[in-house]
């Protein structure tokens, strides 16, 4: 065998009889798996926060009645045939009501599905806010806030007033924060919201949240799900969407195709719904992998040239130890515990500095702005990349003690020893 | 006579910087227990002759037999088996491990082959360094020897594993006359009691002259001793 006693002891003469050189070839691995911890942890916490940010704020799945969804026409039923052709320019959809008949019970039997995290049912309509002269367009989402602060967790994301008093009062709205600003208003102030179908009511501001988006912050205001059906005259069985989280994430392509087919309204699975923001962050991923790529293969040569340097400056002991009847096998023992002692310490130490290096980073204050609600800069401390390093920094340089180690445990040894 | 080596028909070549013939067409035998001494001219091929019997060198033509076994075209790991456990090589330039002691260098071989605890090859080691005068340096590093003190350890070492022959490329080469004698004495000793095989190269006429068998040498042949 490669590691027995007799070569593990050969081993650890050559490297404590030439500590300087052992510590220098640490350090080589040591730099490399610093680096790379710092920069995965940097880089994938960036993508992380971004990520997270979008994430928790959309639904994984929405159930919505989509308008003029999937109607044949009705000259297609009387003429219908292959030799037939029906034209029908700008086919309009009927009169229906926005609503999810059964709402609720969908909502309930869903929540019941081992598969998902949450259900929040809601009423959300487009309304107008008068501000002066002007009219800003928003959405009045009525929730349950209760369900809602589950899956959006909510209650973190208000910056003034409370999520209490939106539960406790009727004309209650919380409103996004890009919108008040817009609107110069503040918790306690009251405005004017015209209804899709021309109604004016005076609400309550309540306090203001912000997600982090602006798609969500500069036009959703929260309100429960009583007052928008009275706003909007419906009775309180009354539901537009459906929003589901679930467990994983992954499961939301199928799971959204299921239920659309089994209640037979739309049901949009979170890629469908962000498919440019998945688009980014899969070439953000891309770029992360480039760069953590490039970074191992210059710190895997860094290590293969310590390795080498490491075997051929003992050229001459090989040569004696073969004379002396020490196989290939012995040799390549010799090396590779070596390898494998000087990866493991330089990849500890490594870790170790890396660690240290993302902590600090995590330190530096960072002002996320108005987009992202941060203070210090994003780094992902995900033990995985520990393991990985560790991993890497010890089979890189136990193969870059391997091969040099293995040719050179294959020539004559006159050829090293004649001079 | 029991024969322990058979050399036939060796020609060896080097092709740098150009290709020149070294050994040329080299046959002969040693017996068991024979002391036998090779002499010739610097630059004859003395060196290059015992490198290919030591079976450190492989690229060679004709054929080398030890102990019975037919060793060429024998892979590596073979080869180095066979050195550990039958054959005591001392090199013209002494060479030891530099990261060892005297003591480690002359007991590796025996650990490598195994056959006693480390305790026993720890005293095997010892006896062989007290036979050269070296036990009181067993501990210290090799670099630290002087050339003669280090040839010495590098003769113990040789005859640790009780190799059925010792090859000694001018084993005596640094050592003065005193300790020319011991070596001498200890070679004839093995070779009489033990029946072990002596072959060296030497420069030492008086050496030569009192060993069993001259093998003279010039220009890549053999001229006389066969
Ligand atoms: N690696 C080599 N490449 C080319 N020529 C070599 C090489 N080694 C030795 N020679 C040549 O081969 C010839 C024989 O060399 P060798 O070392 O066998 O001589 P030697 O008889 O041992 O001499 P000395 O008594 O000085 O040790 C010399 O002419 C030498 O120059
Ligand atoms: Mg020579």
């Amino acid at each position: 065998m490669w590691f027995n006693r007799l070569n593990l002891k050969i081993a650890r003469i050559h490297l404590f009889s030439k500590k300087k050189q052992t510590v220098i070839a640490s350090l080589g691995v040591t730099f490399g798996i610093a680096m790379f911890v710092l920069m995965i942890s940097v880089m994938t916490g960036v993508n992380k926060l971004l990520e997270d940010t979008q994430l928790t704020s959309t639904p994984h799945v929405r159930i919505y009645r989509d308008v003029g969804h999937e109607r044949p026409t009705l000259l297609s039923l009387y003429n219908s045939g292959d030799t037939n052709w029906n034209l029908v320019h700008h086919q309009k959809p009927k009169d229906e009501p926005l609503n999810l008949r059964n709402g609720l019970l969908i909502a309930r039997s869903l929540e019941k599905n081992p598969a998902v995290l949450g259900v929040s049912p809601q009423v959300s309509s487009q309304v107008f806010f008068n501000y002066g002269p002007a009219q800003l367009s928003g959405m009045l989402v009525g929730v349950d806030m209760e369900k809602e602060d589950r899956l959006y967790n909510v209650r973190s994301k208000v910056k003034s007033g409370s999520l209490e008093a939106l539960v406790s009062s009727n004309d209650g709205i919380l409103m996004g924060k890009g919108l008040a600003d817009k609107m110069q208003v503040k918790a306690g102030d009251k405005v004017t919201v015209t209804t899709p179908k021309g109604d004016v009511v005076l609400l309550r501001v309540v306090g203001t949240f912000q997600m982090g988006i602006g798609a969500i912050d500069n036009v959703r205001c929260y309100t429960s799900l009583q007052t928008v059906q009275k706003i909007l005259q419906q009775n309180t069985r009354y539901i537009t969407d459906i929003h589901v989280k679930l467990l994983d994430l992954n499961k939301s392509t199928p799971l959204a195709r299921e239920w659309q087919d089994r209640f037979g309204y739309r049901a949009e699975d979170w890629e469908t719904a962000n498919a440019t923001i998945l688009v980014s962050f899969t070439i953000r991923n891309i770029m992360t992998g480039v760069v953590v790529m490039t970074l191992l293969v210059v710190a895997g040569f860094g290590i293969y040239n310590i390795m080498n340097m490491t075997v051929y400056d003992k050229m001459k002991d090989i040569a004696i130890m073969k004379a002396t009847g020490f196989e290939s096998k012995d040799i390549i023992g010799v090396f590779i515990s070596q390898a494998a002692f000087i990866g493991l310490m330089g990849a500890v130490v490594g870790l170790c500095i890396g660690y240290i290096l993302s902590y600090l980073v995590s330190r530096v204050p960072f002002d996320g702005g108005e987009f992202l609600s941060v203070d210090h800069f994003p780094v992902n401390f995900d033990p995985k990349f520990y393991v990985f390093g560790i991993v890497f920094g010890v089979v890189t340089t136990i193969l870059a003690g391997y091969f040099p180690s293995r040719k050179a445990s294959k020539v004559d040894p006159v050829e090293i020893l004649r001079g | 006579m029991e024969k322990v080596l058979v050399a036939k028909g060796l020609n060896k070549y080097f092709t740098e910087p150009n290709r020149f013939q070294v050994l040329k067409n080299i046959t002969f035998s040693v017996e068991k227990g024979e002391f036998l001494s090779v002499i010739g001219k610097s630059g004859c091929g003395k060196s290059t002759l015992l490198y290919l019997l030591s079976t450190m060198d492989t690229d060679y033509e004709g054929s080398i037999e030890m102990k019975g076994q037919l060793l060429t075209g024998k892979g590596q790991n073979e080869l180095a088996k066979f050195r550990n456990k039958n054959l005591g090589f001392v090199f013209q330039f002494h060479y030891l491990l530099p990261e060892f002691s005297a003591l480690e260098n002359v007991m590796l071989p025996a650990l490598k082959l195994g056959e006693y605890s480390k305790e026993e090859i720890e005293s095997r080691a010892y006896e062989k360094l007290k036979l050269l005068d070296m036990h009181d340096y067993a501990l210290k590093k090799s670099t630290k020897l002087s050339g003669g003190q280090q040839q010495r350890v590098a003769i113990a070492r040789a005859l640790i594993n009780d190799p059925a022959i010792i090859m000694g490329d001018e084993p005596t080469g640094n050592l003065d006359k005193a300790n020319t004698d011991t070596v001498f004495n200890i070679f004839k000793e093995l070779s009489r009691e033990m029946g072990q095989t002596i072959i060296t190269v030497t420069h030492d006429r008086d050496f030569a002259n009192s060993s069993d068998r001259i093998i003279e040498m010039s220009d890549g042949e053999i001229i006389k001793g066969n």
